[in-house]
Formats: structure tokens, C-alpha cells, sequence
């Protein structure tokens, strides 16, 4: 049944451009939602499937950046094996973090880990000499891919869409994996979890650092697409973002994540439009859709889609 | 006499329609600026500024006969949305020419689209590295932060002082003028004995002055933009340092005076004529400039501010290489926008070439000070 | 040196009492529904910009005050009736989503009534600084100071000694159970959401003079409010005071002592550090989870 989605996915996005060629919303609009897709979905592992929330996500995006942007500007490395190292450091990082952090539990939590994000923030600002300070670094090489080089908004297009159906596949089966029914029993109940056995804080720990290089490798493919990286695309603002589209979409719900992360990022392309206005409704869609879908906008929908079709198929029978 | 008068219709009619085809193809100037967000006191002047001037040139007709569309975009100062704003008016709205980019963050980062697609962009963002090196398609009206430092620094050196402490925030602005303080800070045989740094949030400096009254400073230069410099003009005032203060051009505006108050008395820093117009020499070129831009602004919007100032020399001169060029062939425009030569706007007179895409010399910038609430012109 | 030291820490005290004050709303509504309502701090942005508008109006400051708490207090009422009792079921993330949203659509209404640039109160009691032993303070942060501390005793009082205050509390603690014992919990969502946004206005009144204000002042001052009350222990005001004062201290130290550059990140160091020792915050419940 999951699979049927994703494969639904998979045609959509392979439709896309064809059915709308050279179109500025396609095309670079889509690369920056499925970026956030990307994010989104890694995201949802941590908060809908292990409970845990995590406000400074945009800090592994930004490890992942800035480790692609440091090493191929300043260091002349290959762009596959920067984002190779970026992937290994946001790893220990996570892994050194995640045991001291996963013991806090909600709010604490959630300090915990906008602390952390406000840190690498900081020192994406301060430590002008590596990271370039608040302007960041610019110059950075298009990506090679083996020959391939990534250089235009159509291959880019490719590039993202397809690690954005990886990263649901991966998603949805860890999701059903050992892994994926120890974290469910986790944020159903950590206590009961580990009465049956679980090993809660190793399958916390693993989870964080799946979702952390999810974040780190988008961060580097951003890196490389962007051709610049700055502090600004990693402040608490976007970790809050990030939040925001997961919940929006509907919290462990792989498809519900990412659902999310392209509305939003539809949103906030489309909504430009009303410029000085543009705050004010994003904040009455956001209250709209979180008061009327609390369970988010495609658990909702989906929900909605059910009734309909509930309501129709009864209403046929004599 | 009808074949007369048949023909005088004809005539009219292809006349009208000629003008009409040609008034209906509007000349498209796209924007990308910092509305709303933490510069969007720099943007919303520019934006407002941009908008009054396009209003007025069609209100007159047009650029010979064809209207001007402004297609402008908020960055809501992030980065990444300047660059796919600018594929957007590249690409969706095919705009034929480019006035905006309030910071020099959002400015860099569109740079290589702009360069490979080959498009007028003329920035309206500080730091000296957005023109050096000399990009073909891009150029610039603010005085660089290099020019600001540089006018400090020789004031400073006249008034006898060596021994100098800088305070600056951590916006880009801030970064930019820091490096240019550091790096000419020796050529002028200053010394810099204190460097300290703080949020562009921040709401109390008394730390960091602190620090500054300690090292021995004979004067403190703080380079930022928005509320905090007034926080640490007045910070200084509170704890009874008595060192003379600059500050940068990123707070030439009533706004600042409005928020220091008292503290504001004798902080003298590198602004635009626009700030001191009225003081300005009835013989001087710039003023009449000036005082139109002031006027026109205030009518409408409140006090005037530089960076609304740049934006319309922006505008202006790229209106007057569209003149030249007679059409908006982008290479036709680039040439033109590179010939601009005394072009007398906001910030000075402007005199551009192949190797200076900014066209402003030292002598545009005016050192001012703050006496009993007002500038000053120190010259 | 030790003179620069005592500058530091009051500089850092009278930092940390505006983020307490702060703080101290994050509290009350924590208190009575579990939600940590992330438009608290465009409440103080809407008391500075409110009583701003009304003194520029002609209005003298303590009526301009006054009535810009009133607003205030009248907008966390609205907020609670149209954006948080209609979700009053859904779970502790979804709320904090939405009140995200009301703090988005607040800035919004902010920068259209009132513009994008920063603007001042007028001190209360003057610019004069005042020499505490070799370190100067603004009269505007002793009020702060004094005002913050009068506050908490006060909602301490409120919390432990008023049967409404009590009330509030219970139905935090479980909200089935107090609608049984007769408590009206929807009455005291209310008075909670009115009671934060009163405070809310009122510490962005006292601030204003000595911070500006502007629409996106509620942006960093709700980030240490959030950040005081939680490593204080949410829940308890006088923790949030307490994470306050301590968040302040830190920063002017991290500043003075090793790198002003770093002074945020040194600051939330500790904050980690803290949080890793005490999971619960300095004064907040060891909390007891039900199985």
C-alpha cells in the first residue's frame, strides 16, 4: 500500500517537467521543495517516529553546506569527496551529541537542541576565515558526478528529485524495518519500549544520526546547486521552518513530511505576490490549516479522500 | 480631395497603431530587494523610491514613449531567495534589465547568474568586492565600505589619533567595513587596540565598551547598520566614555539621531550629501539634485534616507543609458550604463568606465556631525 | 580587572531581567495548558509598538501605557478564542504550531500598522546613569530589575495562594480531572493567554526605552524569554527568572572574559551543559512520567 504512493511519486515527478517545460515554478522552485522534502522527511523520523523535537535541524544542513563549500573552495576537493567528508563529520557530531541530548525529554529537548543550532550558527558568523563570515562563501564548483556535471537548473532538477525518492524509499522502509517498529514502540511509550527488551537509547541514538545526515546531504547538494552558502540559510528560523512542514504535512508520515515541505515551499514562492502582506497570511494559512487538519494537511486530506470515498461507496448500496 | 483625405486616415491610423505597438511593449525592470526582514529598513525606502520614479517617468510619458514595469521581488534578506528571484525575473518575467539587491549578501550571491546570463545589474549594496574585480554585467551606486573607512581614517588622522578601537556587529555590513577598518587601518599608521563584536539584536554593549575603555583607544569606530550603533552610542554616553566616536554611513539617517538622542551629540561619520542638502552651497551641482529627491520622498514617505538615495541613482542612470541606447538591447545598455560620465545623483556625481563600475570618487562622500540633534557638514 | 568584572555582571543582570521578564509569560501559559506559545514574545513587541503609537498620538506615557496593555491583553483574549480554544484537542506539537502561525500574522499586522523602522519610549525616570561602585546602570533597568521582581512574587502568590491561580494550574495538570471538580477550563486558558499578554506588554513597555522596538523585536526577545524560562524549569516563575538572570550573566561574561564574537554560543554552552545535569531545568519538576 505505501509503495503504491511512492510509485506514485516517482511518476509525478518524472511528469513534471514535461508536462510544464522551461517553467521557473518547476524547475527552480521545485529544486528548493525537494531539498526541503529531503529535509523534511529525515526530520520526521526523529520527531514523528522517535517523538523527539529538534530545533536546530538547520544545523546539519548547514554542516553538510559548509563542509562541501569550505573543502571545494578552500581546499580544491573533488565535490564527491567533500560531501563524503561532510556526511562523516555531521555523523560524529550527531553521534557525540545525540547520547547526552536524547536523555532530556520535550521542551528540555527542544532547548537542547536550538542551543546546539544556535552554536554552529554562530560560528558559521564568527569564524569569518573558514566560513567567510556573514556573506559566506560563493564560488563554489558545480557538482561532479562522476563526468556528469551538474550545471544547469534542468540537471539539477534530476539530481534532487531522484535523492528525494531515495530519501522517502529509505524512509519507508526503515519505517518498517526492526529499527523502524523499535522507535514506534519508543514514542509510544520509552518505558514500556524498554520493558519489552528495546535498547532505547541505541535505536534514539541511530535515528538522530540517520536524520542528521539526511540533513547533512542535503546541505551538501544545496551547497553545490546555490553555488554560494551563508549563515542565513541555517538560522533557528529554518529549523523552525523545518518543523513547521513536517507537523504541517503530518507528523510520521513519511509522504506527509514531504508533502508539507513542498506546500510550504509553494507557499512561500506563490505568496511573494503579496508582498508586504505576504507575513500576515502566511500566519492565518498556518493557524487555519493546524486548527482545521490538526493532524496535519495530508493525514487530513487523506482522511477527507476516505470519507468521501466511504460516504460514496454506501451511498451506492441499496 | 477624398484620395487626400483617405490617405490622412491611413496615415493617422498606421501612426497610431505604430505608437501603439510600440508603447504596448513596456521596457521591464525587475528587482529584488530587502522589504521586509532585519534590512528592511533599507529596502522599503528603495523599494518606495524605485516605485515613485517609475510612477513619475510614465506619468511623463515613458523612456521615448515606452513605459517603464517595475517587477519587484522581497528577498526578506535570505540569500538563496535573492538568487531564485533573479532566475525568476530572468527567466518567468524576462525582464530586460536589473536595479536591486539591498545587501551585499543577497548582491554576491546572484552575481554568476547574472554574469552568465548576461543581463544589466546595477547593485545597490556597499562592499568594494562587488566591483573588484570589474564584472562585465554588474555595477554599483553606494560609496563602498573601503571609501567609508578610508574618510574616517584620515579624519582621525587629522585630529591626531592612533590608537583606535572598532566595535561592529555581525550583519554582513558589518563583516565587510571591519576588513576594509583592519586593512587600512596601518596605511594611515593607525593602531588597532581593541576589536569587539556584538549581535545586531543585542540591547546592551556596556560590556564590550567596557573592554574598549580598558585597552587605551583614543577613539572608538563602530561600523553597523539599524538599531544597535545608537544602542552603543548610547552605552558609551552611560558609562562616561569621553573618546570621540565614528560611525559608519550605515546609520546616516534620522532615525539614528531619533534614537540616541543626547548620546548622538559630536559622532561624526561618512554620508551621502543627501543627509546635509540643504547646507550644501547654492553653486553646488549635487544640490538642486538633492533637494528634488528630498522633497519629492518626504512629501510622501517621511524623512528621506540614503538608501532610498541609491536606489534612485540607480534607477536614473539606468533610465539614462536606456536614452542612449535607444532600446534595451542588453549589451547596447551595459555599454551605455559603462559610459555614464557626470552623472550628478544621491550619493555624488558619477563619472563610470570599463575598470570603475561605480563611478563615485572620495570627495562624494561628506564627513558629518551630529550638532544639537542635526548633521553638520565637517569639511 | 575586578572592576571590569562587576560592570560585566551588572550589565548581565540588567540584560538577563528583561529576558526574565520575558520568561516570566512563557510561564503562565505553560502553567495552565502545557503549550509554550511562541507568539509571547510579539506580545512585548505589541505593548512597546502599541504605547509607542499611542504616545506619538499625543497621549501622555502612563495612559499610552495603560491602554497599550489593555490592547494587548485584549489581543492574547482573541487569540486564545479564535486560534487555540478551536484546537483545544489537538497535541501539545500541533498547538505550538499554531501559536508559531499567530506569532507569524502578529508581525505581519506590526510591520503594516507601523512601519519597518525602530522606535523609542521615552525612559521613565530619566537618562541619568547611576554609579553602583564603579559600574554605571540605566534607571530604566532598575525598573526593570524591580518591576521583574515585584512580578514574580506576585504570580508566585497568584499560583500558590489564590484558588484561581490553583485552579490554572490544575488544569495543566490534568485537564479531565479539573473540568470534573467543577473548574471552567476554558475560562482559564483565558485569563491565562490575557494574563501572559499582559505581561508581555508590560515588559515590552518597560524595555522600550532602553532596547527600541520594531515589528521583529518580538523574533529574538521571545528566543531568550523561551530560552530563560526553559533552563529555569518551565512552569516555575521563578525558575524563568532565574534562567533569565543566568542567560544575561553568561553572555556579559562569554563577552568580557573570552570573545564577544562568541558571547551567544558561549552562553548556550552552558545553557547545554546545564541542561545536561539538571534534563529538568534548574527549578522545574523532576517530572514524573504516568506508564
Amino acid at each position: 500500500m505505501r509503495l503504491a504512493g511512492f510509485y506514485l511519486c516517482v511518476v509525478v515527478v518524472v511528469l513534471l517537467p514535461m508536462v510544464f517545460p522551461n517553467n521557473y515554478f518547476v524547475t527552480v522552485v521545485g529544486i528548493s521543495a525537494g531539498l526541503h522534502a529531503i529535509l523534511a522527511v529525515g526530520l520526521n523520523l526523529l520527531m514523528g517516529y522517535a517523538g523527539q523535537i529538534s530545533l536546530g535541524h538547520a544545523a546539519f544542513f548547514g554542516m553538510g553546506a559548509y563542509s562541501s563549500a569550505i573543502l571545494t573552495t578552500r581546499f580544491a576537493w573533488p565535490g564527491v569527496w567533500a560531501m563524503l567528508a561532510g556526511l562523516m563529520v555531521t555523523a560524529v557530531l550527531a553521534w557525540v551529541l545525540a547520547r547526552p541530548i536524547l536523555r532530556l525529554r520535550g521542551h528540555y529537548l527542544a532547548m537542547a537542541t536550538l542551543g546546539f543550532g544556535v552554536i554552529i550558527h554562530v560560528i558559521m558568523v564568527q569564524a569569518t576565515s573558514w566560513t567567510g563570515g556573514p556573506d559566506g562563501l560563493t564560488g563554489i564548483p558545480p557538482l561532479n558526478l562522476l563526468g556528469w556535471v551538474v550545471d544547469s537548473d534542468t540537471r539539477w532538477y534530476i539530481v534532487i528529485a531522484a535523492t528525494m525518492l531515495l530519501a522517502i524509499w529509505l524512509s519507508l522502509n526503515l519505517i518498517d524495518s526492526r529499527i523502524g517498529r523499535a522507535l514506534r514502540a519508543v514514542h509510544g511509550s520509552e518505558f514500556a519500549a524498554q520493558m519489552l527488551g528495546i535498547n532505547t537509547s541505541r535505536a534514539k541514538t541511530q535515528v538522530f544520526i540517520v536524520s542528521a545526515l539526511f540533513a547533512a546531504f542535503a546541505g551538501s547538494l544545496f551547497a553545490h546547486q546555490q553555488g554560494f552558502v551563508s549563515p542565513d540559510s541555517f538560522s533557528l528560523t529554518i529549523s523552525v521552518e523545518l518543523v513547521t512542514m513536517v507537523v504541517l504535512g503530518g507528523m510520521a508520515s513519511t509522504f506527509g513530511a514531504a508533502g508539507g515541505a513542498i506546500t510550504l515551499t509553494l507557499l512561500h514562492a506563490g505568496l511573494v505576490v503579496f508582498q508586504d502582506y505576504e507575513m500576515l497570511i502566511h500566519g492565518v494559512l498556518l493557524m487555519a490549516v493546524m486548527i482545521f487538519m490538526p493532524q496535519g494537511l495530508f493525514v487530513g486530506l487523506s482522511q477527507a479522500i476516505r470519507k468521501i470515498g466511504h460516504g460514496l461507496r454506501s451511498g451506492n448500496r441499496p | 480631395m477624398k484620395t487626400g483625405f483617405w490617405k490622412s486616415i491611413i496615415t493617422a491610423t498606421l501612426l497610431v497603431v505604430a505608437s501603439l505597438v510600440n508603447a504596448a511593449e513596456p521596457i521591464k525592470i525587475g528587482s529584488f530587494l530587502t522589504v521586509t526582514g532585519p534590512a528592511s529598513f533599507l529596502g522599503d525606502p528603495e523599494l518606495k523610491t524605485l516605485q515613485m520614479y517609475v510612477e513619475d517617468i510614465n506619468a511623463k510619458g515613458g523612456i521615448k514613449g515606452r513605459k517603464i514595469e517595475l517587477i519587484h521581488y522581497d528577498t526578506g534578506g535570505k540569500a538563496q531567495d535573492a538568487v531564485s528571484f533573479v532566475k525568476r525575473l530572468i527567466q518567468s518575467d524576462k525582464v530586460d534589465l536589473i536595479v536591486g539587491g539591498t545587501t551585499t549578501g543577497d548582491t554576491m550571491a546572484v552575481i554568476p547568474d547574472v554574469e552568465k546570463e548576461g543581463i544589466p545589474f546595477i547593485s545597490m549594496a556597499g562592499a568594494v568586492e562587488i566591483i573588484e574585480p570589474v564584472k562585465p554585467w554588474v555595477f554599483k551606486t553606494p560609496h563602498t565600505d573601503r571609501m567609508a573607512a578610508a574618510k574616517i581614517f584620515e579624519d582621525i588622522r587629522k585630529r591626531g589619533f592612533t590608537k583606535v578601537a572598532l566595535i561592529s556587529g555581525d550583519g554582513g555590513f558589518d563583516k565587510s567595513g571591519r576588513a576594509q577598518v583592519l586593512k587600512l587601518a596601518p596605511e594611515y599608521g593607525m593602531t588597532l587596540v581593541a576589536d569587539e563584536s556584538y549581535g545586531n539584536k543585542d540591547t546592551d554593549m556596556t560590556t564590550q565598551l567596557t573592554k574598549i575603555r580598558a585597552s587605551g583607544a583614543e577613539v572608538i569606530i563602530n561600523f553597523g547598520l539599524g538599531q544597535a550603533p545608537a544602542i552603543v552610542t548610547k552605552n558609551i554616553k552611560q558609562l562616561g566614555i569621553a573618546l570621540p566616536v565614528y560611525q559608519s554611513h550605515g546609520v546616516a539617517s534620522k532615525t539614528f539621531i531619533d534614537l540616541a538622542g543626547d548620546a548622538a551629540e559630536g559622532v561624526r561619520l561618512p554620508a551621502a550629501a543627501l543627509v546635509v542638502a540643504e547646507q550644501l552651497p547654492d553653486t553646488d551641482p549635487q544640490k538642486p539634485v538633492l533637494l528634488a529627491y528630498k522633497n519629492k520622498y518626504e512629501a510622501k514617505h517621511g524623512p528621506v534616507s540614503t538608501f532610498g538615495g541609491h536606489a534612485y541613482d540607480g534607477l536614473m542612470i539606468a533610465v539614462a543609458a536606456i536614452e542612449r541606447a535607444g532600446g534595451v538591447d542588453r549589451a547596447k545598455v551595459r555599454d551605455e550604463i559603462e559610459r555614464t560620465k557626470g552623472f550628478i545623483g544621491t550619493a555624488g556625481v558619477f563619472n563610470m568606465s570599463p575598470q570603475d563600475h561605480m563611478g563615485l570618487n572620495a570627495a562624494a562622500f561628506k564627513l558629518v556631525e551630529v550638532q544639537k540633534g542635526a548633521w553638520k557638514i565637517i569639511e | 580587572m575586578p572592576e571590569q568584572l562587576f560592570q560585566f555582571l551588572v550589565t548581565g543582570i540588567t540584560v538577563g531581567s528583561t529576558y526574565a521578564l520575558v520568561g516570566l509569560g512563557f510561564a503562565l501559559i505553560y502553567n495552565a495548558s502545557d503549550v509554550v506559545n511562541f507568539a509571547q514574545g510579539e506580545f512585548v513587541m505589541l505593548g512597546a509598538m502599541a504605547a509607542i503609537a499611542l504616545l506619538g498620538a499625543g497621549l501622555p506615557l502612563p495612559l499610552a501605557a495603560i491602554l497599550a496593555t489593555l490592547a494587548t491583553v485584549g489581543v492574547g483574549l482573541l487569540l486564545e478564542r479564535f486560534a487555540i480554544e478551536p484546537a483545544l484537542g489537538a497535541s501539545v506539537v500541533t498547538t505550538i504550531i499554531i501559536t508559531i502561525g499567530a506569532a507569524i500574522f502578529l508581525r505581519g499586522i506590526a510591520m503594516l500598522l507601523w512601519g519597518k523602522d525602530f522606535h523609542s519610549l521615552p525612559p521613565f525616570t530619566g537618562d541619568a546613569p547611576i554609579q553602583l561602585g564603579g559600574a554605571t546602570v540605566l534607571p530604566q533597568s532598575l525598573w526593570v530589575l524591580g518591576v521583574t521582581v515585584a512580578l514574580v512574587v506576585l504570580v508566585r502568590l497568584f499560583f500558590n495562594r489564590t484558588l484561581i491561580g490553583k485552579a490554572l494550574l490544575a488544569c495543566s495538570f490534568n485537564r479531565a480531572a479539573a473540568q470534573l471538580v467543577g473548574i471552567n477550563v476554558r475560562m482559564m486558558l483565558r485569563l491565562a493567554y490575557g494574563l501572559s499578554a499582559g505581561l508581555g506588554a508590560l515588559a515590552g513597555i518597560l524595555i522600550a526605552p532602553i532596547t527600541f522596538s520594531s515589528y521583529e523585536a518580538g523574533v529574538m526577545l521571545g528566543l531568550k524569554g523561551f530560552s530563560a524560562a526553559i533552563v529555569g524549569g518551565i512552569g516555575n516563575p521563578m525558575g524563568a527568572v532565574a534562567g533569565g538572570l543566568l542567560l544575561g550573566v553568561l553572555e556579559s561574561l562569554g563577552a568580557g572574559l573570552v570573545s564577544s564574537g562568541y558571547k551567544d554560543a558561549i552562553a548556550f554552552l552552558f545553557v547545554l551543559m546545564v541542561l545536561f545535569f539538571e534534563p529538568t531545568g534548574l527549578f522545574g519538576h523532576k517530572a514524573a512520567e504516568r506508564v
